[in-house]
């Protein structure tokens, strides 16, 4: 297959290509041997280990989805539709039966776009292979979890989602390490076509630990008509992450919008999206929310309007609880024609002292009124959910123990 | 009988002094109004009294229901009785009004609270957040209503509001005051600011103030005060001896 070798050849000229962004990833220290897990026949028959790893990022392995997809460290334990129209496979498999994913499978990341695109294009591919055909429409979403079970382990996985014209897609992805494993490597490829007239939404919520480091990346491509809302959800200690997706709206009318909901403690995230609005009536909105109590975090958002008339909003809202803290907001506006209408809200600040103490004169004390402001603040409005699915998201971001200022 | 006494008190902000020997007492049972112009210390008293940190108290003590109040923190003086409308309170996003009621008063029964308040399409919104000007002052209220304070201390609960909703604003505080039973009765207890007076004519306050200058000037009757004011302005009241102390 000569796009294979195309990609290998790319992926080894690669090598040592440090990344853009985020603090550079010694990838020898981790290891690559593959120790295989059982396949199982549902979600049900996963070790119960998984099952509330997987529930303490969201994902309810349960009826009320439209499918599952479960892969521990390198191996697809679980790829299951329950809706018709919708395909759920290993990436693996799905390569060998459809010619046509080679026309898919890098094509939104590059394989040499640094040493960790590069370290995923060399190994055996791992991930999940989701398609909506032309106009299903999907009540329930897809729930998935990438679980990374060994410790040192290097967890490399290549997704592909395809949402063809007039569907509709929902899917819930939880990224999540046990307690015991506290030190690893998790490197995502996620491409994603968003065809015409397609809805798709995609919530990820990561839960690593502390010595975890993680290098998603992500494509997306969006045609005429399509809307994406993509939310991101980190409210737990990792080491260092860093992300920067990239989505493409090149049919007239797309729109797209991100939210991210990030809680530091601690190591480094480096994360944003980055949008290209390359056709007319395009519009894009970039939400971020981080508290931070320690730790570095760099919130990113490029958008580039290149077309007249594309409409772009970013917002990156820091708030910073802690001396041992530090919110780095980069808000990026790239017009490039005429009649466009782009514009960017940042702000880095601490707890207003207004609001503390509106509460405590309703009874609150110091730490009830901070901890409810923190998950007001949490609390994204996501437009364009399901309810069950609005309603996971706040389940997620107000259970949290959020400690106030220290 | 004594709710609320407040002895020499003199307040400051940086090095401006605000109160100066002020002194007040509110009995179980009695509203208040506070008149006075703009800047002469009533926001101020009424932040002093509710534990508002950025005051200095120089001198001078506030007793509530007999403890000494002078030094406690904001959230206990709200547990011990202590309840304020804010002229301007902030918004706070993400936390929404139905939420915020539960969370001041687990028992509290929202719907009827909101329905009184002819609030319940703001139950879902973000605590102030987008509200006009007359909306935060019933968004106010709607939470004074579910805290129920002994003693209840409303800044300028009339600015900004339709006449359609001064009267509900009146009501609410008739409420609270408990002016809806018999004075003997009475156990709860208030402290108006107002500029204008036309909740007054809604609402029951049994005495009335005019401060001048971070003191006291003139106490009596509402009525006559108001029609003083109204009369002579606020000055006038300084030298007047109609209305005894």
């Amino acid at each position: 297959m000569q796009h294979v070798s195309g990609i290998e050849d790319k992926a080894k000229a690669a090598h040592g290509k440090k990344a853009a962004f985020g603090t550079d990833v010694d990838l020898e220290s981790f290891e690559s041997e593959i120790r295989e897990h059982e396949a199982v026949k549902s979600a049900e028959d996963l070790p119960s280990e998984v099952k509330k790893a997987a529930l303490d990022v969201g994902v309810k392995l349960d009826d009320e989805s439209a499918g599952a997809y479960v892969q521990m460290d390198q191996t697809p334990v679980v790829a299951s539709s329950m809706f018709e129209g919708v395909e759920i496979m290993d990436i693996a498999s799905a390569l060998k039966k459809y010619d046509f994913l080679k026309d898919y499978y890098w094509k939104l990341v590059a394989p040499d776009a640094d040493k960790y695109t590069a370290d995923v294009a060399e190994a055996a591919p791992s991930g999940y292979f989701v398609r909506a055909r032309k106009g299903t429409k999907t009540v329930f979403p897809i729930k998935s979890c990438l679980y990374l079970g060994s410790t040192n382990f290097n967890q490399r996985v290549h997704n592909i989602v395809i949402a063809e014209e007039g569907s509709e897609l929902h899917m819930i992805t939880g990224c999540t390490t046990p307690s015991h494993v506290q030190r690893g490597l998790h490197l995502g490829i996620s491409e994603f076509f968003i065809q015409k007239n397609a809805k798709v939404s995609f919530t990820m919520i990561h839960s690593w630990g502390k010595e975890v480091e993680v290098r998603p990346r992500t494509g997306i491509v969006m045609e005429e008509g399509s809307s994406l809302s993509n939310n991101y959800i980190l409210l737990k200690p990792v080491k260092t992450l860093q992300t920067f997706p990239t989505a493409r709206l090149v049919g007239r009318g797309a729109v797209a919008s991100f939210n991210s909901v990030i809680y530091s403690s601690m190591g480094n995230i480096d994360i944003g999206s980055n949008v290209f609005l390359d056709a007319p009536e395009t519009s894009a909105e970039s939400i971020s929310r981080v508290v931070s109590v320690g730790g570095e975090v760099i919130a990113r958002g490029r958008m580039t309007g290149r077309v007249p008339g594309a409409r772009a909003h970013l917002e990156c809202v820091g708030l910073l609880l802690s001396d041992k803290g530090r919110i780095y907001s980069i808000p990026e506006l790239d017009g490039q024609s005429r009649d466009l209408d782009m514009s960017h809200e940042a702000a880095v600040g601490r707890i207003s002292e207004e609001e503390l103490e509106y509460l405590m004169s309703r009874g609150l004390t110091s730490e009830q009124a901070t901890s409810v402001i923190v998950r007001g603040f949490l609390d994204v409005e996501i437009k364009g959910l399901p309810e069950d699915l609005k309603q996971e998201i706040k389940n997620i971001t107000q259970r949290e123990d959020l400690k106030g200022a220290s | 009988m004594r709710l609320l006494e407040i002895e020499d008190l003199s307040v400051s902000i940086g090095s401006k002094q605000v109160l100066k020997n002020f002194n007040l007492r509110i009995n179980k049972g009695e509203t208040h109004a506070l008149f006075g112009p703009n800047g002469t210390g009533k926001t101020t008293l009424l932040n002093v009294i509710a534990g508002i940190p950025r005051y200095t108290v120089d001198g001078g003590r506030i007793i509530f229901k007999g403890q000494d109040v002078t030094h406690m923190s904001m959230d206990e003086r709200a547990r011990l009785g202590i309840g304020m409308a804010f002229q301007r309170p902030p918004a706070i996003r993400g936390l929404r009004l139905k939420d915020l009621i539960k969370i001041i008063n687990p028992g509290a029964d929202a719907s009827s609270i909101l329905k009184k308040m002819d609030f319940e399409a703001f139950a879902e919104r973000d605590v102030n957040r987008g509200f006009s000007g007359g909306e935060v002052k019933r968004s106010e209220m709607v939470q004074l209503l579910a805290q129920q304070p002994d003693f209840v201390m409303l800044d300028e609960p009339d600015s900004g509001v339709d006449l359609e909703n001064i009267k509900l604003i009146g009501e609410a505080i008739n409420t609270l005051t408990q002016k809806d039973q018999r004075p003997s009765y009475r156990t709860k207890s208030g402290v108006i600011i107002t500029h204008f007076g036309h909740i007054l004519e809604y609402m029951k306050a049994d005495r009335a103030h005019v401060m001048l200058g971070g003191s006291i000037v003139c106490s009596g009757n509402p009525g006559e005060i108001l029609a003083q004011i109204k009369r002579s302005g606020y000055e006038g009241c300084a030298g007047c001896s109609t209305c005894p102390v």
